[in-house]
């Protein structure tokens, strides 16, 4: 029988997973609540300066690409293997749609971080 | 098997973890759309923290926070079945253990996100 | 002093392919004491009301397998089913969800036992070995690494369970996968590679997207959703390993 491909994104999907569960709920929290409100946080938490300081340290740039792509690809491997749930099995096309976009916003967010500069 | 998920209540809570996901995904374009506008300058990022300002921004993110948090406890409560078994002392550590310690381990890397953000680090 | 009895309806989904071509519903109302199974109840129907009903049975205590039917819309062995949990019912019973139909309650069960012929369900030793060198030596922390997915009865109630093998029944399934599993964790065994091609192809696990409900409906415990799901991380990791040097295929 023909070995799947599965495992390379199963592993992204589980790592994707991992990281969302352990930090998505506050980082929603944060960029989307807390901070635009200003509930609890600095004023400049979000502010320009800061946040380009982030973008352009090390950590900053291993953080922002792991939440950005990883998030992506679990989504993706998900939302796939949802397609099935309603009756969609295989096709290029539901595959490229799902993994496809992952992979652009992969490349786009590291492109983007690059651009940011050290 | 049209419409399979609506048979049993077990089959619905699998629909809702699965429809987690799209969730996620938008959560990750909004913080890609703010990296290119960090990228294309401070007019452009003072945009996009306007954007999250709105009150509909405000409210999708509070429906985000509910969601991640539904993400997070599924996803721990999934993990004993697919981890091989593991043994603490000579016995077996039940499932429940496994997915207290993920989210108790949620909770933690929450906290300490908030106190590196509150604090201006890095 | 004979127990007082209750009446109980019991909604059976029929088919006689021979003398009606489509499944119809049936329902007989019987008296029931409190130590009934469905099982009895339906074998009540077919000794004194109706000899047609059909459905499979031998034991009636959980380890044969047999009784595999849909009780309530849920995965159930009628032997272990109790009236006096469903009262006042009807009780609405029909073959296992996901397989082809042959009459009333037997399902077609050809699927299941290819599969099961495929991952080699037995011993496969080392090497050849003589009956001088005795027994095989195994620890007790050896055995518990595979016992409990050895008590599987392939009572099939875990592919009744499973939305992906109804969607799609090239899937290897849940008991099938925690069989191989058995055999691919026992110490005596060398076959482990073989059995992974089949684990590891997009019919074997890879269709499984961690629902668990085979796992709840296990009457054995066997935990179907683990085995499936250890076997994603074997063969992730084999998928990895082929690229180390060293390693083929």
């Amino acid at each position: 029988m023909k070995r799947s491909n599965q495992p390379f994104f199963w592993m992204l999907f589980g790592a994707g997973g991992m990281l969302s569960a352990l930090t998505a709920a506050m980082l929603a929290f944060i960029t989307g609540v807390a901070a635009p409100l200003g509930l609890g946080l600095p004023a400049e938490a979000m502010s320009y300066g800061n946040a380009l300081a982030f973008a352009r340290g090390f950590p900053g740039k291993v953080f922002l690409l792991a939440v950005v792509s990883l998030f992506l690809w679990h989504a993706a491997h998900r939302i796939y293997h949802s397609l099935h749930d309603f009756g969609v099995r295989g096709g290029t096309v539901p595959w490229l749609a799902c993994y496809g976009v992952a992979l652009l916003g992969t490349l786009a967010a590291a492109a983007l971080l690059l651009d940011l500069g050290f | 098997m049209q419409g399979w998920w609506w048979r049993d209540p077990y089959f619905m809570r699998f629909m809702r973890r699965e429809a987690t996901a799209p969730f996620v995904a938008a959560y990750a374009a909004i913080l890609l759309a703010g990296l290119a506008s960090l990228a294309l300058g401070e007019s452009e990022y003072n945009e996009w923290l306007e954007a999250l300002k709105s009150p509909l921004s405000i409210a999708f993110h509070c429906l985000l926070v509910a969601i991640f948090a539904y993400h997070t406890v599924t996803w721990f409560a999934i993990m004993p079945k697919t981890m091989p078994p593991v043994y603490l002392g000579g016995k077996r550590v039940a499932g429940a253990l496994i997915t207290g310690a993920g989210i108790a381990a949620a909770a933690l890397s929450s906290i300490l996100i908030w106190i590196l953000v509150s604090r201006g680090a890095p | 002093m004979p127990e007082p009895s209750r009446p109980i309806t019991i909604e059976v989904l029929r088919y006689q392919p021979g003398s009606a071509p489509e499944p119809y519903l049936q329902s007989w109302t019987i008296a029931f004491t409190d130590d009934m199974s469905v099982l009895q109840a339906l074998q009540h129907i077919k000794d004194h009301l109706d000899g047609t009903l059909t459905f499979r049975w031998s034991c009636r205590m959980a380890i044969c397998g047999s009784c595999g039917m849909m009780i309530g819309g849920r995965p159930k062995l009628g032997c272990q089913t109790f009236l006096r949990d469903l009262y006042p019912g009807p009780v609405r019973v029909e073959a296992m969800s996901h397989f082809p139909i042959e009459r009333d309650l037997v399902v077609d069960s050809g699927d299941f036992m290819a599969k099961l012929q495929r991952i080699e369900p037995w011993i496969v030793p080392r090497e050849p070995r003589a009956l001088a060198q005795g027994e095989y030596l195994q620890t007790p922390a050896q055995l518990e690494r595979y016992e409990h997915f050895s008590h599987c009865i392939n009572c099939m109630l875990c592919y009744a369970a499973c939305p992906q093998y109804g969607l799609d029944p090239t899937f290897l399934g849940p008991g099938i996968s925690a069989l191989l599993t058995r055999y691919n964790f026992d110490s005596r065994d060398a076959a482990t590679a073989r059995r992974m091609e089949v684990a590891s192809s997009e019919e074997g696990v890879w269709s499984c997207t961690a629902v668990g409900y085979c796992s709840v409906v296990c009457p054995k415990q066997v935990d179907p959703a683990n085995a499936v799901n250890l076997n994603k991380t074997a063969s992730a990791v084999d998928w990895f390993a082929r690229f180390l040097p060293g390693r083929g295929k």
